[in-house]
């Protein structure tokens, strides 16, 4: 392992990486992946990317922030940075998250408890500069030293950080080297919220200095803002597609299945993450299929950003998190439906459900629920009739961190796959404690230069361990495993993670969402809903 | 020099609370933020609370009645408080020195409570504070004080070596971290080593305190004493000054923050806050927020972001 990262080594005006991970360096992962040495090559950043963007954090570039071409423009940015982080701790600007943010800044002892929770910081093989506090100690010297107008007591009291642009490139950098899981919060025995810092660091990135990673922003809420989903899909097209997904699933099921839009006064608005509709199309079809058995009066709306339940706002700031907040909560009372459901995405749980809960107010609090729990009531009515044999095969479930962790939505899944998977086993540690996939915060959309390989070997390495754990007594490749993860982000994770390590032709580990096994359970519907190839 | 010590004791007290209520002010007068719960929920209704689940587990919740469980919600503080149950299960190598530490202070507070006691009963009813009850009372502040100083000395040094030992830490810790601990083990050493070296008929605590309360200027105070109670007063007001004021933290961090679950419209007065919330005019500066200083919140939510610029221009 290279040298270990002091806190000052993020103002070094050289733009060499302050470390480099290295495969031995990493955590050891379990058989069939044991052997260190055949684990995959990191691919080099390019010449071109080094020469272009800001990269002088670790071994990859996530948010590829333009190198700045004179002195006059570095000040400039240093400047703007200034303004930004007196903006954070002001309540006109940042009501939404002041006082928890100094709470946070304020009263954190350093003990590091939080760096033994964090699956980044274990996973890199302990490197100092993936602990939760390193980049909240930054900050909160920045805070003392410039917001709090410190001097030299100051410095005594609360440790000093000389301020240059190098150290807000590479804090830009480390703003996206957290999944925003806050497991790291769960054992801060102060009530500090390192995982809260870098949510913050990165609006004050984006709603001052414009800067944030282009798959979130200008493809992801800008895009879905605009013309009504991060996808890319206009009303029209969702429309076409879903058709396809009804005619595609009466097929494949033997029933007839028709997706409501636009029905007034529904029970029920359902909005999918729509990255299922293109990735997943026979997620929504599933849901389909269960609702319409279950006899529940529901619809999809066409209104733009009513079909996407994304709301990547949630990661990064809070201007684009309000308006997707509003647009999903103003279809719904457009509709008068009773309820806004939310398909099988976490962020856009956690986001409509409790992040915005305060400022859905009046007409806009159309009540918001989880498909989770609506699934376990339909599974345990006895409305379906359901063949828990034909699920049987090993199933582990994965916890979503926005949908358990964030809002405590931990049994109804559990309660629906004991129900039906007769091989079902849980990862280790589960529910509240689990490990985040390694794709929140947006990682799962992202991977700009070789940031994959950082997704795959750090974020991504303690789930893949639990992974393998889970199924270590069947990983021969004649027994299909299934990975379920109600998430629509965790299934890209999910997805990228076991091709990485080509582990579906190898071990045949799938993974897949949880309306997908009930739908393979019923009776009614076809055998073979859930089709054993890699997708 | 026996008023010079009064004053300097209630004014060094008067510090200590003013500033932790001041402390207090500015953390609860902050805008209610959105909500950021984290879970497992203690006032959770017990069939969730020990799962970790929360209301959303229902279906149509808002249409049931919120279960208050505030039974489960004292079963977590009581640990977190009294034994410091999350570093025990989080930080094992840490809690043999913090808890040691935090005990310790807890004991002195009693001991502190019940010299106090004592010193008003017995200027007001005398007849109370002697006897065998008397005896009784003063063996148990002097049992919880040395205790508790003797605790506090062991963590403070514990928590000391550790700063120094670990490097992991050391690139974390700043001078006043090694200066607050010294602070502490310095001051709890001189309470306990005046208590332990006092010479025979010398003024006793019980003494003091009824001259301190009683501002009786003819008592001769020990300067030792004087200075270690000086000390200790000081050590008192410093606390609130610095990230020590966790006692005060804590309470918003978790009744605040990590278990504030309470959708808005359960919470009397809250959409009305936000509701003036949303008049605020922000000014962040980039261009999609279209912040421009003049619209408010709400304006902006209800707004389209600004498009990118033509390529080469800035947000």
């Amino acid at each position: 392992m290279s040298k270990p990262v002091k806190l000052s080594d993020m103002s070094r005006e050289d733009r060499e990486p302050l470390t480099q991970i290295e495969n031995s360096d990493l955590m050891p992962l379990p058989a069939p992946l044991d052997d260190p040495a055949k684990d995959r090559a990191w691919a080099a950043l390019a010449q071109q990317a080094l020469d272009k963007f800001e990269c002088g954090l670790d071994n990859t570039c996530a948010v590829n922030v333009p190198r700045p071409k004179t002195k006059e423009e570095e000040n400039e940015l240093i400047t703007k940075f200034l303004s930004g982080l007196q903006k954070l701790f002001s309540a006109e600007n940042n009501w939404t998250f002041l006082q928890p943010l100094i709470l946070t800044m304020e009263h954190c002892a350093r003990c590091h408890t939080c760096s033994d929770a964090c699956h980044i910081f274990e996973a890199s093989g302990n490197n100092a500069l993936y602990r939760p506090a390193f980049r909240s100690e930054i900050l909160r010297r920045l805070y003392f030293k410039y917001v709090k107008d410190g001097n030299l007591l100051s410095a005594f009291q609360h440790g000093d950080i000389k301020l240059n642009w190098p150290l807000i490139a590479r804090l830009i950098e480390l703003s996206y080297r957290c999944n925003l899981c806050r497991r790291c919060a769960q054992t801060c025995p102060i009530g500090a919220d390192n995982g809260l810092v870098a949510h913050e660091l990165r609006k004050l990135f984006s709603m001052e200095m414009g800067i944030a990673p282009k798959e979130i922003h200008d493809n992801g809420s800008m895009l879905q803002l605009k013309v009504g989903s991060s996808t890319g899909m206009t009303p029209q097209v969702v429309r076409d597609n879903i058709e396809f997904i009804d005619e595609d699933i009466s097929e494949k099921t033997g029933i007839e299945v028709k997706t409501p839009w636009d029905v007034e006064g529904a029970d029920v608005l359902l909005i999918h993450n729509a990255g299922e509709i293109l990735a997943w199309p026979e997620n929504p079809g599933a849901f389909a299929v269960v609702l319409n058995a279950a006899g529940i009066t529901w619809t999809l709306s066409s209104e733009i950003a009513a079909y996407d339940s994304i709301n990547y706002g949630l990661w990064y700031d809070d201007a684009q998190f309000a308006r997707v907040a509003l647009k999903h909560a103003e279809a719904a009372r457009k509709l008068k439906v009773k309820k806004i459901v939310l398909g099988e995405c976490g962020h856009a749980h956690k986001a409509l459900s409790v992040i915005a809960d305060r400022i859905l107010t009046g007409e806009f609090n159309i009540p918001r629920e989880s498909s989770l729990t609506l699934l376990r009531d339909i599974v345990m009515s006895g409305k379906l009739k359901l063949d828990p044999s034909r699920n049987d095969f090993p199933v582990t479930l994965h916890d979503p961190c926005n949908v358990v962790r964030l809002m405590g939505v931990v049994e109804p899944q559990r309660e629906i796959v004991r129900k039906i998977c007769p091989r079902f086993r849980e990862m280790e540690p589960h529910g509240v404690d689990n490990y985040c996939c390694g794709g929140g915060s947006g990682f799962a959309i992202m991977s700009p230069n070789n940031f994959a390989d950082w997704r795959f070997h750090v974020s991504g390495r303690k789930k893949l361990e639990q992974i393998l754990k889970a199924f270590q007594d069947c990983l021969e490749p004649e027994t299909p495993k299934y990975v379920c993860a109600p998430c629509s982000n965790c299934k890209g994770q999910f997805r990228d993670l076991l091709a990485y390590y080509d582990l579906w032709n190898k071990h045949r580990i799938l993974y897949g969402g949880l309306v997908e096994l009930i739908v393979n359970a019923m009776e009614d519907v076809k055998p073979g809903f859930i089709e054993w190839e890699w997708h | 020099m026996t008023v010079m010590v009064y004053v300097a004791i209630y004014l060094l007290a008067a510090i200590f609370v003013a500033r932790s209520v001041a402390r207090a002010i500015e953390y609860a007068s902050a805008p209610a933020h959105l909500r950021w719960e984290l879970y497992p929920v203690p006032h959770e209704a017990p069939e969730r609370a020990g799962h970790g689940g929360s209301y959303f587990e229902e279906t149509d919740w808002w249409q049931k009645p919120g279960k208050k469980n505030l039974a489960g919600e004292m079963k977590v503080m009581a640990p977190e408080m009294l034994f410091l149950k999350g570093l025990w299960e989080f930080n094992r190598a840490l809690w043999f020195r913090s808890f040691p530490f935090h005990f310790g202070l807890y004991l002195c507070l009693l001991a502190l409570s019940l010299l106090g006691l004592r010193a008003v009963v017995s200027l007001l009813a005398p007849q109370l504070a002697g006897g065998a009850a008397g005896g009784l009372w003063t063996l148990a502040y002097q049992a919880a004080g040395v205790a508790g100083a003797v605790l506090v000395i062991a963590g403070a040094i514990g928590l000391l070596v550790r700063r120094v030992a670990d490097g992991d830490l050391r690139g974390f810790t700043t001078p006043a971290d090694f200066f607050n601990l010294i602070f502490f083990a310095a001051a709890f050493a001189a309470l306990l080593g005046t208590y332990a070296l006092r010479p025979a008929r010398t003024v006793t605590g019980l003494e003091f305190a009824r001259g301190l309360l009683a501002f009786d200027t003819t008592l001769a105070v020990p300067p030792a004493m004087a200075v270690a109670a000086v000390l200790g007063f000081a050590l008192a007001a410093y606390i609130p000054f610095t990230h020590m004021s966790h006692f005060i933290a804590k309470y918003f961090t978790y009744h605040s923050i990590r278990w504030d679950d309470a959708p808005v419209e359960k919470r009397r007065g809250l959409e009305a806050k936000v509701a003036r919330y949303l008049t605020y005019r922000p000014s962040w500066a980039a261009r999609h927020v279209g912040a421009d200083g003049v619209k408010t919140w709400a304006e902006i939510a209800a707004s389209a972001p600004a498009d990118k610029p033509a390529k080469g221009g800035k947000r």
